[in-house]
C-alpha cells in the first residue's frame, strides 16, 4: 500500500508538468480550433528568454513577469504575421504552418543558446516537501501554480467581458461578429494567452527536465495525451487529464510486468487512442454534433 | 447534468478536387516518363540512388494522397506503415532467405491488413483527432520495434543489414541502376492502379465520403467499409514503399522511422498538392532535396531555413504544385491560341 501511495504521489508530481502543457494546448485549441504542434517549442523559447534575462542579472520574479509579457506579445505577433493570412486556408496547410514554425523556433533557439543542457533555478527550493522523499517543494509549488492558473482562467472566462467575448468568438464566430465582437483580435488574444501559459509551463518544467532546445519534445506528447483525456474543450479537464496521465504512467510502470521505462511512452499513446475511441470528447469535454 | 452540445456545420477538411484534375494528361505523362527512364543513363551512381529514393518517397506520398486527397482522412502516422513494410521485407530476406522481389507483395499485404485493422478504431475519429491518433502510432512505432521480445527478429536497436540485389539475367548494369529501374516499374504500376482506383466505383465512394460523409451514407455508400479500405490501401502502398526503401538503403533500424519521417511525408503531400497524384513526386523532391539545400545555405540554421522555405511555399502556393501546374497549363493554352 505504501508503494501504491508513493507511486500516486510521484505520478501527481510528474502529472503537474503535463497538466501545465495540456492547459496551453487547450487554450489555443479553444481560440483557433487547431492543435498547435509548435506549442512546446514556443514554450521552450520563452523559457530561454527568462533564463537569458536572469543571466543579465534580473531577479527571478521580474524575469518571470517580463517573460510572460514578451511571450504574450510574441504569440500575438506570430498570429498576426503568419497565421492570420492562413485563416481561410485548408486545415492541412495550417498544420504544415505549425510544423514550419516548429522547425524555425527549434533551430533559432539552438543557434542562439546552443544545444548544451543548462541548469534552471527554482523559486521553491528542492528540499523534500512535508518530509516526503517523492515530492519536492518545487513539484509542490508547480502543482500549486497550475491550480492557481486554472482558477485565474476560470474567473477570466466566466466573469469578465473579454473572457465572454472570447468564448463567443470561439463557439459561434458568425454570431459573435454580428454583436460587435472583433473575432479576429480575439483569436490573436487566444494566441497571446496560450503563449504566456506555455511560458509558465516551460519555466516550471525547466528545473525538472533541464533547459535545452529539445526539452519539450516528450512533454508535448504527454500534454496532448492529457488534453485529449480531459477533453480538448475543457481547461479543467486538461489539468485533471494531466494528473491522471502522470499517475497512470507511474502505476503502469510499477505494476504491469514488462513495462519498464521503454514502454512508458507507448502506454501514454495507447491511452490517447483508447480515449479517442471510447469517448472522443474526453472526460469533461463537450460532445460535438455534426450537421449536414 | 445539462447536455451542452456544440453543433457545427463542418466544412470538409480537404478541398474537393474533381477527379479529372487528379491526374496528368497523356502527353505530359509520356514526357515525364521519358525523363525518368533516360535520366539515370547520364548521371553518377549516387544521384541514381537519390532518384530511387525520390521514387520511393513519391510512392509513400502518393499513398497518403489517396487517403487524404481521396477519402479526406488525415494521417500523421505513415512512418509506422513504412516501418512495418521495411521490416517485413528485411526480415523475410535476411531470416527466411526470400527473394527481394517476392517480399514486396507480402510487405504490402501485411501493411494492408495492419492499416485496415488500425482503420477500425480510427473510424470514430475525424479531423484533428484522427491526426492525433495516427501521430501517436508514429511516435510509438520505434519503441515497439526495440521491444525485447521481438529483438530476435528485428535486431533491436542495431537493426538489420539487408543485401542489395544484383541485376538479374546478366544485364549489363550496376546494382544502383537495376534497383532504380526495378523501383520505377513498380512505381508506374502502382501509379496507374491508383489512378484507376480513384476513377472507379470505390474511388467515387472515397470522394463522396471526403466531400460529405453524412450525404454519402444517405446515398448508400458503406462509410465504415470505404474509410477502412482507404486506410488499408494507403498503408499497403506505403508498405511496398517501405520494403523498397529497406532494399535501397540496405539497412533498417527503429530510429530511421521516427515521427520525423511521418511529418516529412505529410509535408510532401501538402507541397505537392493535396489530391493531385502527380504532385507526389514533386513533394518527394521537396522533402529529399530541400533539407540539403537548407544545410548548404546555413549549417547551424538548417532547420530555420527549411521552415522559412516551407512558409514561403504555403504562402505563395497554398495548393502546392497543383496550383503551379494549373497556371502553367493556362499560360500554355494562351500561347496555342
Amino acid at each position: 500500500m505504501e508503494l501504491f501511495t508513493n507511486q500516486v504521489l510521484a505520478g501527481i508530481a510528474t502529472g503537474a508538468i503535463y497538466a501545465c502543457m495540456a492547459l496551453a494546448v487547450v487554450m489555443i485549441y479553444q481560440a483557433i480550433d487547431h492543435l498547435n504542434f509548435a506549442q512546446g517549442e514556443m514554450a521552450m523559447f520563452s523559457t530561454f528568454i527568462s533564463w537569458q534575462l536572469m543571466q543579465w542579472g534580473i531577479a527571478y520574479w521580474w524575469a518571470f513577469l517580463l517573460t510572460l509579457v514578451i511571450s504574450f506579445v510574441g504569440g500575438i505577433v506570430i498570429e498576426r504575421l503568419l497565421f492570420k493570412p492562413l485563416a481561410k486556408a485548408p486545415v492541412l496547410t495550417n498544420v504544415a504552418g505549425f510544423i514550419a514554425l516548429f522547425a524555425v523556433v527549434n533551430s533559432v533557439a539552438g543557434l542562439i543558446w546552443d544545444f548544451t543542457i543548462k541548469q534552471y533555478p527554482t523559486p521553491f527550493g528542492s528540499s523534500p516537501f512535508l518530509g516526503s522523499q517523492l515530492i519536492s517543494t518545487h513539484q509542490a509549488g508547480m502543482i500549486g501554480v497550475t491550480l492557481l492558473l486554472l482558477v485565474a482562467l476560470y474567473v477570466f472566462f466566466q466573469f469578465t467581458r473579454i473572457g465572454l467575448a472570447m468564448r463567443a468568438a470561439a463557439s459561434l464566430p458568425e454570431s459573435a461578429r454580428l454583436v460587435g465582437i472583433n473575432t479576429s483580435w480575439m483569436i490573436a488574444l487566444g494566441w497571446g494567452m496560450a503563449s504566456a501559459i506555455g511560458a509558465i509551463a516551460g519555466i516550471l518544467i525547466a528545473p525538472v527536465v533541464f533547459l535545452e532546445p529539445n526539452m519539450m519534445g516528450g512533454v508535448l506528447i504527454y500534454g496532448f495525451a492529457a488534453a485529449v483525456l480531459g477533453g480538448l474543450t475543457s481547461p479543467l479537464g486538461a489539468v485533471l487529464g494531466g494528473f491522471l496521465v502522470g499517475i497512470f504512467e507511474n502505476l503502469a510502470g510499477t505494476y504491469i510486468p514488462g513495462v519498464g521505462n521503454e514502454l512508458k511512452l507507448p502506454i501514454a499513446l495507447a491511452l490517447i487512442i483508447t480515449v479517442l475511441v471510447v469517448k472522443p470528447a474526453g472526460l469533461l469535454g463537450r460532445p460535438i454534433v455534426k450537421r449536414v | 447534468m445539462s447536455a451542452v452540445e456544440e453543433v457545427v456545420t463542418e466544412a470538409p477538411a480537404v478541398e474537393a478536387v474533381p477527379k479529372r484534375a487528379m491526374t496528368l494528361g497523356l502527353g505530359t505523362s509520356l514526357v515525364v516518363l521519358g525523363a525518368l527512364v533516360l535520366a539515370p543513363l547520364f548521371v553518377k551512381n549516387f544521384i541514381i540512388f537519390q532518384m530511387t529514393m525520390l521514387l520511393i518517397y513519391g510512392l509513400a506520398v502518393l499513398a497518403l494522397n489517396i487517403l487524404t486527397g481521396g477519402s479526406g482522412q488525415f494521417s500523421l502516422g505513415q512512418s509506422a506503415f513504412y516501418a512495418v513494410g521495411a521490416y517485413t521485407s528485411a526480415i523475410l530476406m535476411e531470416h527466411a532467405g526470400m527473394n527481394y522481389a517476392l517480399t514486396l507483395p507480402i510487405a504490402g499485404l501485411i501493411c494492408f491488413a495492419f492499416g485496415f485493422a488500425f482503420g477500425q478504431p480510427a473510424l470514430r475519429l475525424s479531423g484533428i483527432y484522427l491526426a492525433l491518433a495516427t501521430f501517436a502510432l508514429a511516435v510509438a512505432m520505434p519503441q515497439l520495434l526495440k521491444l525485447h521480445f521481438v529483438e530476435h527478429w528485428t535486431g533491436g536497436v542495431q537493426g538489420l543489414v539487408v543485401t542489395k540485389p544484383d541485376a538479374p539475367f546478366g544485364l549489363p548494369m550496376g546494382q544502383d541502376m537495376w534497383l532504380y529501374y526495378f523501383t520505377l516499374v513498380i512505381t508506374i504500376g502502382i501509379y496507374i492502379a491508383s489512378v484507376n482506383l480513384l476513377r472507379s466505383r470505390s474511388g467515387r465512394a472515397f470522394m463522396a465520403i471526403r466531400d460529405n460523409e453524412i450525404a454519402a451514407s444517405a446515398m448508400g455508400v458503406d462509410v465504415a467499409l470505404y474509410k477502412t479500405l482507404a486506410f488499408g490501401v494507403s498503408a499497403g502502398i506505403t508498405g511496398v514503399a517501405g520494403g523498397l526503401g529497406a532494399i535501397a538503403v540496405q539497412f533498417v533500424a527503429p530510429d530511421s522511422y521516427t515521427i520525423t519521417l511521418a511529418i516529412s511525408l505529410f509535408l510532401g503531400m501538402v507541397v505537392g498538392g493535396v489530391g493531385w497524384l502527380p504532385g507526389s513526386i514533386v513533394g518527394a523532391a521537396f522533402i529529399i532535396f530541400v533539407p540539403n539545400i537548407a544545410e548548404s545555405i546555413s549549417k547551424g540554421l538548417s532547420g530555420a531555413v527549411f521552415g522559412v522555405l516551407l512558409f514561403i511555399v504555403i504562402f505563395l502556393v497554398p495548393h502546392g504544385a497543383r496550383q503551379i501546374a494549373i497556371v502553367a497549363q493556362q499560360v500554355l493554352s494562351k500561347f496555342k491560341k
